[in-house]
């Protein structure tokens, strides 16, 4: 098996203005903050996000929006970082947001090749304006579509050099989901293990998905 | 109090939810002996206390972002599995705070236009997939105006999810007749909960008191 480990210089060259990037990771948890920092050095911009939160103003997704490179994000959660909401306030800032099941739902349909689903979430909502409403058996659902990218952005516990993946606690989260409906796949790892290393009932994304793998 | 009497509604062995703020509290009267399991919605079951100041551990932390310990027997996922658990009916019940609660049961409880937009979270997805949804929270805002209303005004966060709601003044239960009023607290009146509350109550000829 050829390594896929790189260092993160070459992973920021995948990064370009104008991308459409899934970033991993719930509030402190699972967020791939090298490459967050190597975005922020390599100073990209009008970056099209799908998160599920936007971090703080001082810790993961938040500093891509304090320092300015976010044109549109579709999200769940704004509120622990207050220059989100200010930046969206001000027009600045096009913040699509997003029921969280909804959002982590549409991942794994794209990951998984379907053309939507029919959740009960959002039905009576300002979330059901513009989408088809469906009534199955006299309940109403409404129609999510799947959401891909170009990139993702995953934080992994340990990867081996093959890129397979495993995950720790609340910091699995969005990675798994994330790692299978982005053209290309960057994986942080905390630590990177020789090819096979990782127990095979332990890998939460196989090797194929993944691109590259970066020390974290 | 509020917290004290929503723990009541725990059966053994339930798997609940509960919101940020007030229904935290719910925890601390929730006894041991019910095992009950508290789901967090960014991928596990299974919320613990608070860990001491330098046992933290970095991918514990709770929807919040606050570091918890998970206890034995508990379960680790990823958010797609975690909104399984929360839409597919396996949470058995999510406490949450609300701005309004309409007598149908509608509920908003995520954005003010203008003045606070947060974001939903999960809590769309929470109420609409629990058994059971209660609302814990103030009587009235803090400008004392009801906030139990025949029709929500704010933008709605699900139609006709919640069950039941325990303010500072009493418990209610939400049902297709319209808001029933079964437990009042210690010093209110009949006549003071419904002065402060937008829908008109159905008072039945029992009314429990509400525990200290």
């Amino acid at each position: 098996m050829n390594s896929k480990v790189r260092t993160l210089a070459e992973a920021m060259e995948m990064i370009h203005d104008g991308q459409t990037i899934m970033i991993s990771g719930f509030t402190f948890a699972g967020t791939p903050e090298i490459l967050i920092d190597g975005i922020i050095e390599k100073g990209v911009k009008d970056l099209h996000l799908i998160t599920n939160d936007t971090g703080t103003a001082e810790f993961g997704i938040g500093k891509l929006v304090v320092n300015k490179l976010v044109k549109k994000i579709q999200t769940s959660h704004i509120g622990l970082n207050k220059e989100a909401g200010r930046q969206m306030t001000a027009g600045e800032l096009d913040v699509e947001l997003i029921p969280q099941g909804t959002i982590a739902e549409r991942i794994r349909v794209a990951g998984a090749g379907l053309g939507g689903f029919l959740t009960p979430t959002g039905v009576g909502t300002i979330v059901e304006e513009g989408k088809q409403k469906l009534n199955i058996n006299g309940k109403d659902y409404l129609l999510e579509l799947p959401l891909r990218a170009e990139v993702a952005l995953i934080k992994a516990y340990k990867a081996d050099k093959y890129g397979n993946c495993t995950y720790r606690r609340a910091a699995r989260n969005f990675n798994p989901l994330m790692a299978t409906a982005a053209d290309f796949v960057i994986v942080a790892a905390e630590e990177i293990v020789e090819f096979g290393a990782i127990d095979p009932e332990l890998v939460f994304t196989p090797g194929i998905m993944v691109d590259m793998v970066v020390q974290a | 109090m509020i917290a004290k009497r929503i723990s009541e509604y725990f059966k053994e062995g339930d798997l609940g939810n509960l919101g940020i703020g007030l229904p935290t509290l719910v925890a601390n009267y929730l006894p041991p002996e019910k095992n009950v399991l508290l789901h967090s919605e960014n991928g596990f079951i299974g919320i613990g206390p608070t860990p001491e100041a330098g046992a933290e551990d970095k991918d514990m932390v709770n929807a919040g972002g606050h570091p918890v310990e998970l206890v034995p027997g508990g379960a680790c996922f990823d958010s797609g599995f975690s909104f399984l658990l929360a839409r597919g009916g396996h949470v058995d019940i999510t406490v949450l705070g609300a701005l309004e609660v309409s007598e149908k049961g509608d509920l908003a409880n995520w954005m003010i236009p203008g003045v606070m937009v947060p974001g939903m979270g999960g809590a769309m997805d929470l109420v609409v997939g629990a058994k059971k949804v209660i609302i814990a929270m103030e009587h009235t805002t803090k400008k004392g105006e009801p906030k139990i209303l025949k029709e929500c005004v704010l933008p709605l966060t699900a139609l006709g999810v919640v069950k039941h709601i325990v303010t500072e003044l009493g418990v209610m239960d939400v049902t297709p007749e319209g808001i029933v009023l079964r437990e009042l607290a210690p010093g209110v009146t009949v006549e003071e909960i419904q002065e402060k509350t937008g829908a008109t109550l159905i008072i039945p000829e029992q009314i429990g008191n509400m525990v200290h």
